[in-house]
């Protein structure tokens, strides 16, 4: 491995996510400050974006250049290309993938990203499709974890004849890859069943309802089915889009437990964010697992384990920090703030997809 | 021990009740739920009592001994207490 001798202080780190709307944030802020706080490091942290008003790329106190990357559906030829260059400026050590979309092109790049010197930590290909959400239900039984009832439809009847075969509402209706929406009678989930599709394309998913508490876990898979580093957060408050705006930690051991089967059964290989439903009996149905650091991440930096740093020192084979578990009651409050951006920058980034150099 | 219906909840809520965390300003704290309420002087000494006892006429033998008020309202207030907990231990 090309960077192993490098120390974890001195290396340059990309990050994309670099989103920030406060409604529904990507990581890379959040991961980047992560990084940016450790005391002795001293390298470099690029971060990269897809739309030019993602206020990560203008941080100057957290990344200390911006690129946008082309949209995944551009291709991956387009990403690699990209990433050549940017690497050609920049002599990237590490890369973090922060969005869902993107990690599969990253997969498929890995070999052709590794020979440019980057390194990343990733799932394999067939680890990332057992967590789809059309094969979720199927995987999670075989961990010996509880998912919500789910059925996959193509037409919207289902939902007029649906409590005929033992659906009754309200009931869930989901995105493939995104969104989703509940529905309390036939006509919201046939006006959800079209809107979703009509973004995210056929096949819809049909989920049963849990009522309770969400739970979500964050940490490491070391790729021998060992979950490094968990820490786990309750949502106190969500946005319109049921995105943490607060959150604290907590210790939930039907949680930890669960992701420990989960990861376990994947052996895991990188960042994963866990969601569940506790239901008021007490039990556990797995909703997602998503391959990357949630959004709160700075959170569990915050009570004690930086994963993010983990994940260097995982990559450079180097000593692991000490990781503890996590005190409960750490609470965070998400906040908006404006970030400055002069017209050199917010021009060069529109015109060339990079932030301005600084000239002195 | 009695048949009073607050030993069912006792009994039911024993590993709930000894979970929580307790300040003496009293701030109540889940560490499994992340939840957090306030409760009175009598009230936290109420849940300090029930994480030891699980038996209720202990318990208000004990906060009638400490408290100014009458066994007619200390039951009502248990009982409503009771019912306000079993919102927040599941």
């Amino acid at each position: 491995m090309k960077t192993a001798s490098k120390k974890v202080h001195q290396l340059t780190v990309a990050i994309t996510g670099m989103n920030a709307r406060a409604d529904n944030p990507g990581p890379g802020v959040a991961v980047a400050r992560c990084l940016r706080e450790v005391a002795k490091f001293e390298g470099k942290i690029i971060g990269l974006g897809y739309d030019v008003l993602d206020p990560g790329l203008f941080q100057t106190e957290l990344t200390d250049a911006g690129y946008l990357l082309p949209y995944p559906s551009a291709g991956e030829h387009e990403l690699l290309e990209r990433l050549q260059y940017i690497q050609e400026q920049e002599q990237i050590d590490i890369l973090i993938p922060c969005l869902d979309a993107e990690i599969l092109s990253m997969i498929h790049l890995q070999d052709q990203i590794a020979e440019l010197g980057i390194t990343m930590l990733l799932p394999s290909e067939a680890q990332l499709q057992l967590r789809n959400k059309d094969r979720l239900h199927q995987f999670a039984s075989s961990a010996d974890v509880k998912t919500p009832k789910q059925t996959t439809i193509t037409s919207s009847s289902f939902f007029y004849d649906c409590e005929k075969k033992g659906w009754s509402y309200p009931l869930v209706v989901k995105g493939q890859f995104y969104d989703a929406g509940i529905a309390h009678n036939p006509e919201q989930a046939v006006g959800l069943f079209h809107k979703i599709a009509a973004v995210w394309g056929m096949p819809i998913l049909v989920q049963k309802l849990i009522e309770g508490d969400e739970v979500n876990l964050t940490g490491l898979g070391d790729g021998k089915g060992n979950l490094l580093g968990a820490v786990m957060m309750r949502k106190r408050a969500v946005t319109e889009k049921g995105k943490a705006w607060a959150g604290m930690t907590v210790h939930d051991e039907g949680l930890l437990q669960a992701a420990q089967k989960l990861v376990a059964a994947l052996k895991w290989s990188g960042p994963l964010e866990v969601e569940m439903m506790r239901d008021k009996h007490g039990d556990y149905y797995l909703i997602e697992i998503n391959p990357r650091f949630p959004a709160w991440i700075y959170l569990a930096k915050a009570s004690g384990n930086n994963l993010p740093w983990t994940l260097l020192e995982m990559l450079q084979q180097q000593p692991l920090s000490k990781l503890t578990a996590p005190v409960a009651g750490t609470l965070f409050i998400r906040y908006a703030q404006e970030v400055i951006v002069s017209l050199a920058d917010f021009e060069a980034m529109t015109m060339t997809g990079e932030r301005a150099v600084e000239l002195l | 021990m009695s048949e009073h219906p607050l030993n069912n909840f006792l009994s039911l809520y024993s590993d709930s009740l000894k979970r929580l965390a307790l300040n003496d300003s009293g701030f109540v704290f889940d560490p499994m739920t992340g939840q957090s309420f306030t409760v009175n002087p009598c009230g936290l000494e109420l849940l300090k009592l029930m994480q030891k006892q699980k038996d209720v006429e202990l318990i208000n033998h004990q906060i009638l001994a400490e408290f100014d008020i009458t066994a007619e309202i200390l039951e009502r207030d248990f009982l409503e207490f009771s019912e306000q907990l079993r919102r927040y231990l599941k």
